[in-house]
């Protein structure tokens, strides 16, 4: 065994080795595995000097290469015990790289620890605490609190800044460690001669998690943010304060002045920085120093002959901050300056800028703000330019399309959004253009025509991002089909070839568009028949002989649906005189010609389709090709190419009405609320136990909250389907199915003109009022806030409401545990800083109590009434003398004590804050419930 | 605090890796790489701060090395960006004039000049000097406890 080991340590190999060894390799793997099979035989070894460099292999194959280690946790720890300091060394490394709290072997090393942490040697001290401080878990800190706490007060400055570094660790860890040595910890701020660095880095930390229990430390803190001229330090402390300002207001006040003094005084970024960010964050409410703030954002952040990118960052980063807090003048003030950003190479920058782009947007200046970004996300990547959209869109929906005057000319912008080669934002668009077409009944005739440009342009068919606004530009002109200028062009555009590279469930929106389409051309062909005498009868195949077919409809299409459309170049070419020259035709171009014609293609687009593998796609393709042949057989002459339809034929298009009265109908939003609303049926048990049911249909997915959502297009699709099928195939009952329909819910849609009244669930968006000019942001922003505000007020949604609070209160409950620890540790904290725990301190084998505080506590154990509100304007005199200091901290202390415990009770219950009266009570339940937490 | 330290080089190969948290192996490879992912994706003269996922830290490009310093809303940016500056400065009076192959080479000394730096994710030193002065004392210390063990000299591959 010994001649063994002996030549195993004379041609192990060392890490240099190993490492060389890598460097060759190719793939690295073979030879990564031929080294562990070498490290697992020689990790056995007795020898500690092969087992060390055995380990040191795998610490370092194990952080580099992602090696698994924890099989060699034994080994780590004998090699810890070894008394060669190198060997502890690597011993040490390998612990803190590999173990964590859950490690088995952690409970043998607690010996180990503390003979190290009494080690003479500092550096052998300096090795255990560092274990401690990646490592430590619940046991390690309870068992080694008393040797740190020793430590905490060493006259070495290695040992004792890890000594305190490791307190956040022992303190997270096992709270009760605060009783013992928290006090030592605050003389380690607070003292001269020593450097500060770790302690006020402990306290930041511990601030950041609960800061209101550190309060009391205030004027130590205040003490280093006047004294200290080590940047580091002064950047730590206004992180504390940057915790602290906001739960006392009159610290806030005491700290400007210093930190005034500081921004004018440095010429240190870093430290210029966090005295902004502290004042940007906390210190709003104090116009000089704000000031003073925005003005060094301004000189040393964003100035433009200092390029340098991580303070134009920063400094971005600091404004936003602002405009999130109500100060968006700041923003206004550098708006130049960000504009300019958006185009700057680094993406942090652009985000950043973007950002703060959209938090200036208002009403007044929406659209040039929207423009100008829409021309940027054409010239950047694509991944910024789908940013810029999204965040375009999001901005620009909020709170129901709060900042949109103009909708005309919103829906064309999301015309123009789609069109931008990168957008990806298909399904928001698709959202966006179904809700405002549902909500904004002005802008119907825009967004069809909107929708109409995005549906004859062949190009967008191929892009599977346009899939989703392609749907809902289809259903929207099939739902607005009266606005549409040119129906056929329409029929023509849905029933285009390259339609076939559309998914199913588009392609079938398209085909029931055309349904309605169809229906509606046959109904305005036919209705106007019954009415209107002979003469135009014979005009219409006279003309459209003349002209070729195609272009002849889809022109006169133009004139008669928007006159004040100037005609597309191409078609005025063609017939521009016959079609003027014929007055009368002008008013109608649903001549016999272009409805036969528009039926043939029809006939040819979908006749494939009807037998389509896709149930949708071949179910629609069927109701419309079952409803030409329905109109063939009522109407015989409506398939001969020539001649016209006489008296007898214009009774199929009783048919005809029955569908288009169904079609007419307009859909409006439905409430969230809606199916509450319908009273249970009698006899219908909805509390009864569903779970046999689950077993029965399991796995069948049933969430029918999609199908109440408002303004989704499958639902409104569905909704359709369900009755055209009925109304196709049993014509004569549809009506007063549907009607019968609509009166048992009819309280349940919202009424055609949403407009009007005020007790809509739904009220109109914006009201089209005169866009006021001139009027710079920050007037209108405060004006608008104060509109919103009104607004809402009239908004109801109270599903989505309760939703949310279920959600919180799932997260507070969560909170809550995860918080338990904390609020055990904040509670011991505080028991310290109001010095009320000298009964149980008895208990311990360490007092570790200064002369100074002991009379503190002694004293304060009488006392709980909080106490008046004079103290923290003082705490300049708090350095003038040691007694006054105190008694000064004393008689803080008892103030804060009622609002520590009302915290904590707040904390306790998750409850809103509890009346003063209760607080009494509650402190004497505290002082009992924390000593049972403590033993 | 300082949640995580990682040197690599413009390959994305890691030299150096420090989570302050227990981290399990496969989470920080996945956050390496998708810090590299990030890194190489960025040119020169950009700000060096990376944002990706839950990530947040500055780093610094020296040479074939990316140093990043991985931390949460307790430690201002700035700051950070001096440490690693400091870290580096360090590395360099250790090694004159560092380069990646003193970083693959000296593992565990690497480890004791970070260690000097950060702390348990926190700060402890922010002078080269005072770390300079600790890891030479602890390297003495090494040696003496060790007489067998050569001495760790980078010598042997400059050579090559």
């Amino acid at each position: 065994m010994a001649g063994s080991s002996i030549m195993e340590s004379f041609f192990q190999r060392s890490l240099d080795d190993l490492i060389k060894g890598l460097r060759l390799q190719v793939t690295e793997y073979n030879f990564i595995s031929k080294s562990l099979e070498e490290i697992r035989r020689e990790i056995k070894s007795t020898d500690l000097q092969t087992k060390s460099i055995a380990l040191e292999k795998l610490t370092y194959l194990n952080s580099i290469h992602n090696i698994d280690m924890i099989w060699a946790s034994f080994h780590v720890v004998e090699v810890m015990s070894s008394n060669k300091f190198i060997h502890k060394k690597i011993g040490y490394l390998a612990a803190s790289q590999s173990f964590n709290e859950s490690t088995d072997v952690i409970l043998l090393i607690t010996n180990q620890l503390r003979k190290d942490l009494n080690s003479g040697n500092q550096f052998e001290a300096g090795l255990a605490l560092e274990c401690l401080a990646k490592i430590g878990n619940t046991d390690l800190a309870r068992d080694l609190t008393p040797e740190v706490f020793t430590l905490l007060s060493s006259s070495k400055d290695f040992v004792r800044k890890k000594a305190v570094a490791v307190m956040l660790r022992v303190f997270n860890k096992y709270p009760d460690a605060v009783r013992v040595s928290f006090k030592r910890l605050v003389e380690n701020l607070e003292s001269v001669n020593t450097d500060p660095t770790a302690a006020i880095g402990v306290f930041c930390e511990l601030c950041s998690k609960d800061p209101r229990s550190y309060l009391p430390l205030a004027p130590e803190f205040y003490k280093i943010l006047v004294d200290s001229k080590n940047n580091w330090v002064l950047i730590k402390v206004l992180k504390v304060f940057s915790n602290l300002a906001p739960l006392e207001p009159r610290l806030a006040k005491r700290i400007v002045d210093p930190i005034g003094e500081h921004m004018k005084r440095t010429s240190s970024k870093s430290l210029m920085f966090e005295c902004i960010r502290t004042v940007v964050t906390c210190l709003t409410e104090y116009e000089v120093i704000l000031k003073l703030a925005v003005e060094k954002i301004r000189d040393c952040f964003l100035s433009d002959n200092d390029d340098d990118p991580n303070l134009k960052y920063l400094g971005l980063q600091v404004l936003s901050i602002l405009g999130s807090k109500q100060q968006l003048w700041a923003v206004v003030e550098n708006k130049e300056f960000v504009i300019n950003s958006l185009s700057d190479l680094d993406p942090n920058i652009k985000f950043e800028s973007l950002q703060l782009v959209m938090e200036m947007v208002s009403e007044g200046n929406v659209a040039e703000i929207t423009h100008y970004l829409v021309g940027v996300a054409l010239k950047s990547d694509p991944e910024f330019c789908n940013e810029i959209l999204g965040s375009i869109l999001m901005t620009c929906s909020r709170n129901v399309y709060e900042v949109i005057v103009d909708f005309d000319w919103y829906v064309s912008l999301l015309g123009d959004i789609s069109r931008n080669p990168h957008c990806q934002k298909g399904e928001e668009i698709e959202r966006q253009l179904v809700d405002i077409c549902l909500r904004v009944a002005e802008v119907r005739p825009e967004i069809v025509r909107v929708a109409r440009d995005l549906l004859i342009d062949p190009a967008l068919l191929s892009n599977p991002y346009m899939h989703r606004i392609l749907r809902a530009a289809a259903w929207v002109s099939g739902e607005h089909v009266e606005f549409s200028r040119n129906p056929f062009e329409l029929m023509e555009a849905l029933l285009q070839p390259r339609t076939n590279l559309l998914p199913p469930l588009v392609r079938s929106v398209y085909i029931q568009t055309a349904f309605k389409v169809l229906v509606f051309c046959l109904s305005s062909y036919l209705v106007p028949k019954e009415v209107i005498s002979a003469p135009v009868d014979n005009l219409a195949p006279e003309v459209s002989a003349e002209t070729s077919e195609q272009e002849a409809s889809l022109c006169e299409g133009d004139e008669y649906f928007d006159p004040r459309m100037s005609r597309t170049g191409e078609d005025s070419n063609v017939d521009n005189g016959q079609a003027s020259s014929s007055g009368s035709l002008e008013n109608d171009p649903f001549t016999h010609e272009s409805i036969f014609n528009m039926l043939n293609m029809i006939k040819m687009a979908l006749g494939p389709l009807s037998g389509s593998d896709e149930v949708e796609v071949l179910e629609r393709a069927r109701n419309v090709l079952g409803l030409i042949d329905l109109m063939e057989q009522e109407i015989p002459g409506l398939l001969a190419r020539e001649g016209s339809l006489r008296g007898e034929e214009v009774q199929g298009s009783r048919v005809l009405d029955l569908l288009q009265n169904a079609f007419s109908k307009e859909l409006g939003p439905v409430s969230l609320s809606a199916q509450q609303r319908v009273p249970v049926p009698e006899g219908l048990q909805l509390k009864e136990n569903l779970s046999e049911l689950e077993t029965v249909c399991g796995d069948i997915d049933l969430t029918p909250s999609s199908s109440f959502s408002l303004g989704s297009v499958p639902f409104v699709e569905k909704y359709n389907t369900q009755h055209m099928e009925k109304e196709s195939e049993v014509s004569t009952e549809s009506t007063s199915l549907l009607t019968e329909h609509r009166k048992r819910h009819g309280l349940y849609y919202l009424s055609a003109d949403k407009n009007a009244s005020g007790s809509n669930d739904y009220p109109p968006v914006n009201e089209m009022s005169n866009p006021i000019d001139g009027a710079q942001d920050l007037l209108r922003l405060t004006s608008q806030s104060v509109d919103s505000k009104k607004k809402s007020t009239s908004k109801r949604r109270p599903v989505v409401v309760r939703l949310d609070d279920g959600e919180e209160a799932t997260t507070s409950g969560v909170e809550k545990a995860k918080d338990s620890k904390d609020d055990i540790l904040s509670g011991a904290v505080r028991n310290i800083l109001l010095g009320d725990e000298s009964k149980h301190m008895s208990s311990q084998s360490k007092p570790p109590v200064t002369g100074k505080r002991n009379g503190k506590e002694v004293s304060l154990d009488t006392g709980h009434v909080p106490q008046s509100k004079e103290t923290l304007g003082e705490i300049e005199n708090t350095s003038t003398s040691v007694s006054h200091h105190s008694k000064e901290r004393r008689r803080r202390s008892k103030k804060k004590d009622g609002d520590k415990e009302e915290t904590s009770q707040k904390e306790k219950q998750k409850s809103h804050r509890s009346g003063r009266s209760k607080t009494r009570q509650t402190a004497e339940i505290q002082s009992q419930v924390i000593p049972d937490f403590l033993l | 605090m300082i949640e995580a330290v990682v040197v690599m080089n413009t390959q994305g190969k890691p030299r150096l890796t420090k989570f302050y948290d227990y981290v399990p192996l496969e989470k920080q490879q996945e956050l390496i790489r998708s810090i590299y992912g990030v890194l190489c994706s960025r040119a020169e003269n950009v700000s060096n701060f990376i944002k990706a996922d839950s990530i947040f830290g500055p780093y610094k490009h020296y040479a074939t090395l990316y140093i990043v310093f991985v931390f949460d809303s307790s430690e201002n940016e700035l700051a950070m960006l001096d440490l690693i500056q400091v870290f580096v400065e360090t590395l360099d009076k250790c090694f004159k004039n560092v380069c990646e192959l003193d970083v693959v080479f000296n593992f565990s000394k690497i480890h004791t000049i970070l260690n000097e730096i950060v702390f348990g994710g926190q700060v402890l030193e922010t002078s080269s000097t005072e770390v300079m002065k600790a890891v030479e004392e602890i390297t003495r210390l090494e040696k003496a406890s060790n007489a067998i063990t050569l001495p760790r000299s980078v010598s042997g591959w400059q050579v090559r």
